[in-house]
């Protein structure tokens, strides 16, 4: 007390010596007259914010009217789309969270059993509306394996370079987004600016930026265009430097690094009790990549790596998808040098439309061309599952086909519809601020979800 | 890279799954359903899909449900993300997975009626109402 007294005296005695004239101690709080007392470095720090006490998460047990349930959207724009999250808050801290889905549910797969083969890619391009080519790939894939068909070395070359190129389009949104939703904004313009390059590429190939329908059961709508090698490279050449460009923004950037650093952990025994794959799987430090493990469409033969990070919280699964995007176009370099010449789609007539011209010198390519724009080609029985790896996770197509030209059951294992589960796991026991960070890192895509 | 299947019976699925969790298939990667309205007996098939990546290898389970008896032991244990597959199951065909944690629909709202994907269900019997349009029954 006596001690107190007399700091006080001599804190007024300071303060009206000072040259702005004399204030009132007195009237300070207690907190600062505090600080001053116990001026260690630790204080120090605090106060002047260079170290920060995660004070937000209370230990003690507290009542149930401290706690609130929100509900973060449909409409919400970290929400990626339509999701709605109903979370059980307790201060700043998310206790429970429980993803509400179903608000872009436009029954696809019903669709599915009512589209002919051909028209298949068109309804499954659809879903994942970030990666269309993928869900077209994984289509046609499933159907060639129930016709039991091979598709022209040149097809799976142009398979292969456009879906990898949808790789990093699909990349360059999550981190986009991702920087978006943590408030990094530039990072929002720049991942839309470099994926416009690669639209403007898909959209001289098949014609339309997003939903192209461009593989096809039995290979692909058309060929590749006139000096396509030229976009190309300059797509290798310029998102090279641009990725350069964002790891100089955000790598060593301390609140970048502070924001994504320990938040969000998902572990690997985590990964495999909810189904997870792709790039959230191997930044949690397990390697499995469909793509080396079982390739599809000949990938077997380029030459990549698999990146993997071994932290598995949001920091890795922003990282690793920066890391997959060199990989992808280490890819589509090689598929430039060694792209085959020759048909870009099977030279079967049951299954490919004959050309245009044919139909006025050919009463056998009018039958053919008829009977598969009216009827479809007719699939033999039988069922099929094919995976393909998407910048998501597995994506999965399962097709029954009971001998007619429709499917009789398409389903699609959506990877984001998967992923989605682990949000509970993720976002428990974390502060808000954090769930958005969280959301964004598993990039979910609604269409993929709800389908 | 292996790809198996297999036909089990619906008393033997519980065990055969968590007999397959032990042998080594870490994940559950899908859970679907096929309704073989008027073609098969038993009606509905359900059809699960493990994926073991130690040993790189598939498996597919396919189980047979009858229609009187729309019962399945839930997974969700073994699997906790069969939870998702097993409701949107449910929504979309009206299996009734036994035990599991939360049964509701998924996709749909939770006041609708039939199940959208059994192949009685025919599609876009939902009558269209524009705003201003004159009415038609």
């Amino acid at each position: 007390m006596n001690e107190e007294k007399d700091l006080k005296d001599d804190l007024d005695f300071w303060a009206t010596n000072s040259e702005e004239g004399g204030w009132n101690i007195s009237s300070t709080d207690e907190g600062s007259q505090k600080m001053l007392e116990e001026e260690d470095e630790k204080q120090i720090k605090i106060q002047t914010g260079s170290d920060v006490v995660d004070d937000y998460v209370y230990s003690e047990e507290t009542t149930d009217d401290e706690r609130m349930i929100v509900n973060m959207g449909p409409q919400h724009p970290s929400t990626h789309g339509v999701l709605r999250l109903q979370v059980e808050l307790e201060g700043e801290v998310v206790r429970r969270v429980k993803p509400v889905i179903g608000y872009l549910h436009t029954g696809m797969e019903k669709t599915g059993e009512e589209l002919a083969y051909f028209q298949g890619p068109t309804n499954t391009t659809r879903m994942d509306y970030l990666s269309p080519l993928f869900n077209e790939l994984v289509f046609s894939l499933t159907t060639e394996k129930l016709l039991d068909i091979e598709v022209p070395e040149r097809a799976k070359a142009i398979r292969i370079l456009m879906t990898e190129l949808n790789r990093v389009s699909s990349h360059l949104v999550a981190l986009a987004t991702g920087g978006m939703d943590i408030g990094a904004l530039s990072m929002m313009i720049f991942g839309f600016r470099e994926r416009e390059l690669i639209l403007n590429f898909f959209e001289k190939t098949s014609g339309l930026r997003m939903n192209h329908n461009y593989i096809r059961p039995g290979g692909v709508a058309a060929d590749l265009p006139d000096n396509w090698q030229k976009d190309v490279k300059e797509i290798l050449k310029i998102i090279p430097e641009k990725l350069k460009d964002y790891d100089e923004m955000l790598l060593d950037n301390p609140i970048w690094q502070g924001r994504l650093k320990n938040v969000g952990i998902l572990t690997t025994e985590e990964c495999f009790a909810y189904g997870i794959t792709g790039p959230s799987l191997r930044a949690s430090g397990f390697s499995w990549d469909l793509r080396k493990r079982q390739p599809y469409s000949g990938i077997e033969n380029y030459d990549f790596e698999v990146p993997l990070l071994t932290d598995s919280d949001v920091f890795s699964r922003w990282r690793i998808k920066v890391l997959e995007i060199y990989e992808s176009l280490k890819i589509v370099e090689q598929t430039m040098d060694t792209i085959p010449k020759g048909a870009y789609r099977i030279q079967d007539k049951k299954v490919t439309p004959p050309p245009r011209q044919r139909l006025d010198e050919s009463m056998e390519a009018l039958i053919h061309h008829f009977k598969i724009y009216t009827e479809g080609f007719k699939v033999p029985p039988g069922k099929a599952y094919v995976a393909v790896e998407s910048p998501r996770g597995e994506l999965g197509c399962y097709i029954v086909s009971d001998g007619s030209s429709k499917p009789y059951r398409m389903h699609i294992r959506g990877p984001s519809f998967c992923n989605l589960q682990a949000l509970p796991v993720i976002m428990a026991d974390s502060p808000i601020a954090d769930a958005v960070a969280a959301i964004a890192s598993l990039d979910p895509v609604i269409g993929d979800v709800d389908r | 890279m292996s790809f198996e299947e297999i036909n089990v019976e619906i008393n033997q699925y519980f065990k055969t799954v968590e007999g397959f969790k032990k042998d080594g298939y870490e994940m559950m990667i899908d859970l679907t359903a096929v309704d073989w309205y008027r073609k098969k007996e038993p009606r509905f098939e359900v059809i699960v899909n493990l994926l073991s990546v130690s040993k790189n290898s598939r498996l597919i389970i396919n189980v047979n449900v009858p229609d009187e008896d729309l019962k399945i032991p839930s997974i969700c244990e073994i699997y906790p993300g069969a939870n998702f597959y097993e409701r949107e199951v449910f929504d979309m065909f009206g299996i009734e997975f036994e035990n599991h944690p939360e049964l509701t629909r998924i996709l749909m709202p939770d006041d609708w009626k039939g199940n959208p994907l059994r192949k009685d269900y025919g599609s876009g019997r939902i009558p269209v109402q524009f705003k201003n349009a004159p009415k038609v029954d």
